[in-house]
This record gives structure tokens, C-alpha cells and sequence, in this order.
């Protein structure tokens, strides 16, 4: 038998009436990459915080090389080696990189002399373990990636043996997400033990030797990596089969519902967002809108939505003019029969101080089935997000719970319901499944689907090309602001790319 | 020459003026460094110079009214530490009501024990701080420039004077070169990083917040055992809330911190100087008008001439581990 560097053993947590770990035992081997997945909710943060001593379990046991430890705090932790990387960094941003890693390992009550050690221990890691950074760069200064960094060198610093990576790419780049997965490589290597925590299938299978899954607060599978599939890990973390391309039917478009015609879009620095784009959506269909994060799709969603103000071009809905270089505002274009679920939920979408019940009506709250006189009606307003939660499975099913507490998937849940279930003629929506797991990606592109095969026309807009391709019946690329070309959903995968990267459209526009 | 003479004298004036601000600010600058929001600088100075002045006027001891105005303050700290940090509760809820406890409280107390109308009795030579006086003081006096420099702007001061501008860097050193400091500033940005890397934020907290009751302890005591001889109900008058003003108006930085509270103090110094003295060009001001001067001052000073003011990004927000 290998080495094990963690054992759990019949771990439990409950916080109040959510038990957030059942009983979870799991082995990682010394030098191995070992993932943990499950769905947003599914206990993993926990069971970690409890690791890293920042819970204490209410019962179970933890093992380190084989031997008991209490960590009742996350000096414990470090004492018994183990580092941790927060999702939500545990930076002190105003510090210089050294400060940040010095603190609460600082030597001695005077900085000075632990300064001049810990410079030298820090170049040492950086040779180590390839990982350059200014030690005296403010972190504020640095890009994400480096950041992180700067917290994989904080567990070293303190000799951590074995590192926890909370969900450590939801903040990169593609690129930068790379480049942790070498570095992570380099630390396997060294003989450091890694425990990556993540919702993401893929970077499981690129990266990891083991992977446990979670699902609602149980462990329920530990595999080799090797041996296993992104299918049959989908399922064991959703606890059913797991579509992760949707079935739909041929589309049957029927009048147009939204008309653009030559519409511009400039932002506050008077760049030009969006270049005389047009198109139509018609009744019954998913018009994808597909391009990388920045070429105008947000403008021209927002300009449509009302939100933001176009400086020329025209819009109809429904064969009347929406006044998007005038004052067409969002409540107006509802009550028109357009609902829009915006790309950043937590921005423009929610209000997420605010009561599940509350955020389901946010926008509507002038419909008079909610009103009572000029009071709102509160009982119906939760009878009604009650049965919202019902048809949308929105867990925890409680409407008057802050909606901050919901996960990512939860939350686009609530807005979907909000906008879809008031049958609008036409449905923009906005980056539908960014930070949603696996289990509601599938949900939310089946409802997606239905709204078209009622009749809606939906207007979609993805960063992620695998979803405009799955579920729209016309794909248009968006490139510096501008509809570059027009294909169908069966275009390759290379063909689009190059659209994107305004490489193929230049003729085409030319022509 | 006559001049020469009015500005040693304004100087003078403004260091003995600026002396509370300078240790309330500075008391401020530990706790909000550390996250807590402190508005009751004014109560804890208030109340640490009732203590003085009701202690040294018993015991004779004016030693005795320092500690007596320390220890006052710290527990008038903790009971805003207590509220703020181990309760959470509204950091500026907590600090007014210390503030009106002790305007209250002291009057009453002082009334009671010593029935001059909460007042304490007034201190003889041996239970108040006296001037100290330079070597040669008084034989260089007439060098020009510098000795009246050096005889009436730097010597003749109280000892508590040149504590507090010595708390300028000692401070300053503590903030940034010592593992305390480190940590302290740390609490303040990110509770969460200081956590995670093994460190109680609470007892950290509390610490910051007991610095804080010893450095208000000091600027009460100057008010009742040095500035003047005994405890005057109100004599703070906003001082504290001016001392905070400073600590805004200095970005949280120390030596900022001295610089602000010497412009304060120079306002109110000129503002008592020409009291009943007409203007060059205006002609007579009203006296109210001369004492709302540095008020006003600040007001503008604040809206627009300092840029933006970064308070500590964890201020005002009691910790709590999230889930």
C-alpha cells in the first residue's frame, strides 16, 4: 500500500439545519494530484475548511502521515503541513508580495531581520519551484495569475507538504490556468501532495491522479483518474445521467419578433462598441451570437435591453420601434413582451442582499397580482416564488433565504424564472451558464430550448463556443464590434474560431 | 522683530493646542488601522480627563491622574471592543454612545464627589504636570531668531508635550517595522488573510483597540493635569471629533497625522489670537466667526484638497468566518 499523506475518517458538519458533511471518509496518497468534484453546494469548500482548521468537524477524525492530529485552528494546520490556496484570495492587497507571505510567519517581533531571511528563502522557492514574482510588487498591481502565485508561495514558505487548491481557475485565463497546472505538475514532482478542488470535468481529467466526487455533502466515489470518464463522473456528481450536449428538434422560425437594423453603440470613452450591426430573430428560433469576451456582444445586448444607450440604428419589436437612441428603458421593453436575463447576475441581474422572494419580482413588482393597493402583497409575492422554486428546482427551496447564499446555478435559476415565466415574445439572454454547474447547465439549456420550441425567439450570447453551438439554430460571429459572418450550427468548431479571431470575416466583409 | 515675536508666540500656542489632537489621533490611527472605527475618541478623552483630575486632586498625585486617566480609557475601549468586535455590532453606534455616557456620567460623578458643579477642585503645583525648561534656557534667550526658538518654542513645554510628538515615530515604527505593526495593518485590509495564516483577529483587535485606550488616556490627562488645572464638564469640545477629522485628513499615516494636527492646532491658536483684533482691510471680525475658523477650514480642507482618502479597506466591518 502507498503512502497516505491525509486520511479522513467520518468526517460530519452540520451548520445549523444544513448538513453540509455526511460522514465522509477519503484517503489521498503522498506525490499524487488528487481532485475533489462536485456541484456548487456539494460540501467541498467545507470539507476543506474543516482541514485547514477553519471549522472544527462535530466528529470525524483527520490523519497526516498516518498519525491523528486535531486542527482546531488553521495554525494547526500549518504546523501539520498543510497549505491551503482560497478561492477568494487571502491577500492583503495594499502589502507587498514578501509582507503578504511574511505575515503570521514572521520570525521575530522586529521586521527587519525576518525580512532579510525571508527574501532569501523566497528566492529559493522561486528556483525551486519556477515560480517568479516580485517580492517587492504591491499586489494589487499584479494580474490575477500572479496573485495566485503569491499564495501557492505563501503555503510553501510556511514548508506546507500538502497543498489545497479551492477552486484555483475560476479566476484565470485560459492561459494562466495552464500555467498553475505545471506548476502543480512541478510540486507533484517534488513530492508535494495536491488536493484540487474544482466543478470543472475537464481540468479533473487533464490534471489529476484520483478524483473523489461529492455530491450533497456525501462522498460518493473515489476513482483513478485513468480509468474513468467525464460521462461517468458527470453522473456521479449530478447522482443521474448527465446530458452534457442537449437534444433538440429542428427549429421552426415564424415571423420576426426583433428587427436590428444598423445599429451603433458607443461607450464612455466614445470607442465604437458595436458597428452598424443587423440582424433578424424570428419566432421559434436561438440566434447564438458567438465571440471572444469583448467584441461588442455586451453593448449590443445592453442596447437592446435599453440599458445602454445606442448612438444610431433602429430596433423594432415586433414590428414597432424600440427608441434605442432615445429613452427606451428596460421596464418599457417588458411590459413589450422582451425580458432580458443580463450576462453579470450579480450586478445587474439580482440584488443579492435581498431575499429570493424579493429578487423573483425584482422588475415586476408593479404587476397587481403582487400589490395590494399601493402595498406589496407579500404572501402572494412568496406563494409565487414558492412555486417558481418548485418548477425550477431551485435549491434550497426557501424563498425567503438571502439570495447570497444561493450558488452560482441557483442564482441564474431565480433570473431565468423571473424573466421566462412571464412568456415574453422574445428573450435575450446573457451568458447563461458562467459559474453554473454541470447539473444546471443541462437544465437551464433544455428550459432555453423549450421557451424556442413555444414559439419565443431567443437571442443567445456565449463566451463559450461549445454552448452557442449546441444550442443555436443560427450562429453570428461578433468581431471588433461587428457581425463578421453568418453559419450554421454544424460549422466546425476551426471555421468559427477563425471568425472570431476576425481572421475569415475581413473578406467576407470585403466582398 | 515685534513681528518675529507674535509668531513664536502663535507656534507656542499651536503646539500646546495641537498636543489631544495629536495623541487622539494617533490613538485613532491604531484602532482604524486595525478595522475598528473609533467615534468615541471624544468620551474616552473626556472621560480620561475626568479620571485625572478627580484622582490627582485626591490623592495629590498627578502620577496617580495619569494612570487614573489610562486606565479609565482603556476600559471605556473595551467596552467599545466588546460591543464592536466581540459582538459586531455597529462600530459608530457603540462609539456615540460612549461619547454621550461620558459627557453624562462625568458630570454627575463630578458633582457628587466634589459639588463644583462637575468640576473638579483645582490642582496645586504638586498634582499637575509642570513646564520643563531647557538648560540655558533663559541666558540664550536673547540671541536673535534662534533663542527665542529655542527658550520659548522648544523649551517650557509640558513633559506630556514632548511625549506626544515622540509618539509620532514611535508609532510610525511600530505600524511598519514591527511583526505587531505588520499584522495590525494587515487586520485592517483583509481580517481573512490574517486568519488564514493562523492569527486570532479578535485578540489582535482587542490589542489595537487597548493601544488606542492608552494613547486617549494620555490626551485627556494633558487636558486636566497639563493645558489646565482640573477637570472642566465638556472640556474636550469637540476635540476628538476633530482628532478624527486629522486622521482622515492624513491618510492614516503618522507623520501626516503630527502635520495635520499642527494646521488644527495653528487654526485655533490664530483664531484665539485674533480674537478682538480687527483685520488688516476687513476691519473687526466677529469672535464666533474667528472660532468657527478651523471648522470651517476642515470642512473645505476635507471636501476638496486632499484627494481621496483611503480608509482601511476591513474598517467598520466586524469579522465574520464566512461559510
Amino acid at each position: 500500500m502507498d503512502n497516505i499523506a491525509i486520511e479522513l475518517r467520518g468526517i460530519d458538519k452540520s451548520f445549523g439545519p444544513v448538513h453540509a458533511n455526511k460522514n465522509i471518509n477519503l484517503k489521498v496518497r503522498k506525490g499524487t494530484i488528487h481532485g475533489i468534484i462536485g456541484e456548487n453546494g456539494a460540501g467541498k469548500s467545507t470539507l476543506m475548511s474543516i482541514l485547514y482548521g477553519f471549522y472544527q468537524a462535530d466528529s470525524g477524525e483527520i490523519l497526516v502521515d498516518g498519525k491523528p492530529v486535531a486542527i482546531r485552528d488553521p495554525n494547526a494546520a500549518i504546523a501539520a503541513g498543510i497549505g491551503m490556496v482560497h478561492q477568494h484570495f487571502m491577500l492583503v492587497e495594499n502589502f507587498t508580495v514578501l509582507e503578504n507571505i511574511m505575515l503570521g510567519a514572521e520570525d521575530s517581533q522586529i521586521l527587519n531581520k525576518g525580512i532579510a531571511k525571508a527574501r532569501v528563502e523566497l528566492k529559493r522557492l522561486e528556483r525551486e519551484y519556477a515560480l517568479e514574482v516580485d517580492p517587492d510588487a504591491v499586489i494589487e498591481e499584479l494580474p490575477v495569475g500572479l496573485q495566485q502565485r503569491v499564495e501557492i508561495l505563501k503555503a510553501l514558505y510556511r514548508r506546507a507538504d500538502i497543498l489545497i487548491l479551492d477552486e484555483p481557475t475560476g479566476v484565470l485565463t485560459p492561459a494562466e490556468a495552464d500555467h498553475l497546472f505545471r506548476v502543480l505538475e512541478q510540486l507533484k514532482s517534488q513530492g508535494k501532495t495536491v488536493i484540487l478542488i474544482t466543478h470543472k470535468l475537464r481540468e479533473i481529467m487533464a490534471i489529476t491522479d484520483e478524483v473523489s466526487v461529492m455530491r450533497r455533502g456525501e462522498m460518493v466515489a473515489t476513482r483513478t483518474t485513468a480509468e474513468t470518464s467525464v460521462e461517468e463522473l458527470a453522473e456521479l456528481m449530478v447522482g443521474r445521467r448527465v446530458l452534457l450536449r442537449v437534444e433538440k428538434g429542428e427549429a421552426k422560425p415564424g415571423e420576426v419578433k426583433l428587427a436590428v437594423e444598423g445599429l451603433t453603440v458607443k461607450d464612455g470613452r466614445g470607442v465604437t462598441m458595436v458597428d452598424n450591426v443587423s440582424f433578424n430573430l424570428r419566432a421559434g428560433e436561438i440566434v447564438g451570437i458567438a465571440g471572444v469576451a469583448g467584441n461588442g456582444q455586451s453593448e449590443l445586448l445592453e442596447a437592446i435591453s435599453g440599458i445602454r444607450r445606442a448612438v444610431s440604428g433602429s430596433v423594432l419589436l415586433n414590428g414597432k420601434p424600440i427608441d434605442v437612441t432615445g429613452r427606451a428603458d428596460p421596464s418599457e421593453l417588458r411590459d413589450r413582451g422582451l425580458a432580458h436575463v443580463p450576462e453579470d447576475r450579480h450586478h445587474v441581474g439580482l440584488v443579492l442582499k435581498f431575499e429570493e422572494c424579493e429578487n423573483a419580482i425584482l422588475g415586476y413588482h408593479h404587476d397587481k397580482r403582487y400589490l395590494n393597493g399601493v402595498f406589496l402583497d407579500v404572501d402572494a409575492i412568496r406563494k409565487d416564488a414558492e412555486k417558481r422554486i418548485g418548477e425550477y428546482d431551485i435549491r434550497p427551496p426557501n424563498p425567503r433565504l438571502k439570495t447570497a447564499n444561493f450558488s452560482g446555478g441557483n442564482q441564474q435559476k431565480i433570473v431565468l424564472a423571473r424573466e421566462m415565466e412571464r412568456g415574453p415574445d422574445v428573450l435575450i439572454i446573457g451568458q447563461p451558464t458562467r459559474g453554473v454547474d454541470v447539473g444546471a447547465i443541462e437544465f437551464i439549456h433544455k428550459r432555453i430550448i423549450e421557451m424556442r420550441d413555444q414559439g419565443k425567439a431567443v437571442l443567445l450570447v456565449s463566451v463559450e463556443l461549445d454552448e452557442i453551438r449546441a444550442l443555436s439554430d443560427r450562429i453570428l460571429v461578433m468581431f471588433a464590434g461587428r457581425v463578421v459572418g453568418e453559419r450554421d450550427p454544424d460549422a466546425t468548431e476551426g471555421e468559427l474560431g477563425l471568425l472570431m479571431a476576425g481572421v475569415e470575416g475581413r473578406k467576407e466583409a470585403a466582398e | 522683530m515685534d513681528f518675529f515675536h507674535v509668531i513664536v508666540v502663535l507656534l507656542e500656542s499651536t503646539i500646546r493646542v495641537s498636543v489631544p489632537l495629536i495623541f487622539a489621533a494617533l490613538a485613532g490611527l491604531f484602532t482604524e488601522r486595525a478595522g475598528v472605527f473609533d467615534i468615541g475618541l471624544e468620551g474616552k478623552m473626556l472621560g480620561a480627563a475626568f479620571a485625572a483630575g478627580a484622582v490627582a486632586a485626591v490623592t495629590q498625585s498627578v502620577w496617580m491622574g495619569l494612570l487614573a486617566a489610562i486606565l479609565i480609557s482603556i476600559a471605556l475601549s473595551l467596552v467599545h471592543g466588546y460591543a464592536s468586535i466581540t459582538q459586531r455590532g455597529n462600530q459608530i453606534v457603540s462609539g456615540v454612545a460612549i461619547n454621550f455616557i461620558v459627557a453624562g456620567s462625568t458630570v454627575i460623578l463630578g458633582e457628587a464627589w466634589f459639588r463644583q458643579g462637575g468640576r473638579t477642585p483645582a490642582l496645586g503645583e504638586g498634582s499637575r504636570f509642570q513646564t520643563i525648561t531647557f538648560p540655558y534656557a533663559d541666558s540664550v534667550r536673547e540671541i536673535p531668531i534662534l533663542g527665542p526658538i529655542y527658550s520659548d518654542l522648544l523649551s517650557g513645554h509640558f513633559l506630556l508635550t514632548y511625549v506626544a510628538f515622540a509618539m509620532v515615530p514611535i508609532s510610525w515604527w511600530i505600524l511598519y517595522r514591527t511583526r505587531f505593526g505588520l499584522r495590525l495593518r494587515a487586520v485592517g485590509e483583509n481580517p481573512g488573510a490574517v486568519d488564514t495564516a493562523g492569527i486570532s483577529v479578535l485578540w489582535l483587535r482587542y490589542r489595537a483597540v487597548i493601544c488606542c485606550g492608552i494613547l486617549c488616556g494620555f490626551a485627556g490627562a494633558y487636558l486636566s493635569l497639563a493645558m489646565t488645572a482640573g477637570f472642566v464638564k465638556g472640556m474636550t469640545a469637540g476635540k476628538g471629533y476633530i482628532a478624527l477629522a486629522a486622521l482622515i485628513f492624513a491618510k492614516w499615516r503618522p507623520f501626516n497625522i503630527m502635520l495635520a494636527c499642527l494646521l488644527f492646532g495653528f487654526l485655533d491658536a490664530l483664531a484665539i489670537r485674533l480674537q478682538g483684533n480687527p483685520l488688516p482691510l476687513i476691519g473687526q471680525v466677529p469672535v464666533q466667526l474667528m472660532q468657527a475658523l478651523p471648522y470651517i477650514l476642515t470642512v473645505i480642507l476635507l471636501a476638496g484638497f486632499i484627494g481621496k482618502a483611503i480608509p482601511p479597506k476591513a474598517g467598520g466591518v466586524p469579522y465574520v468566518k464566512e461559510r
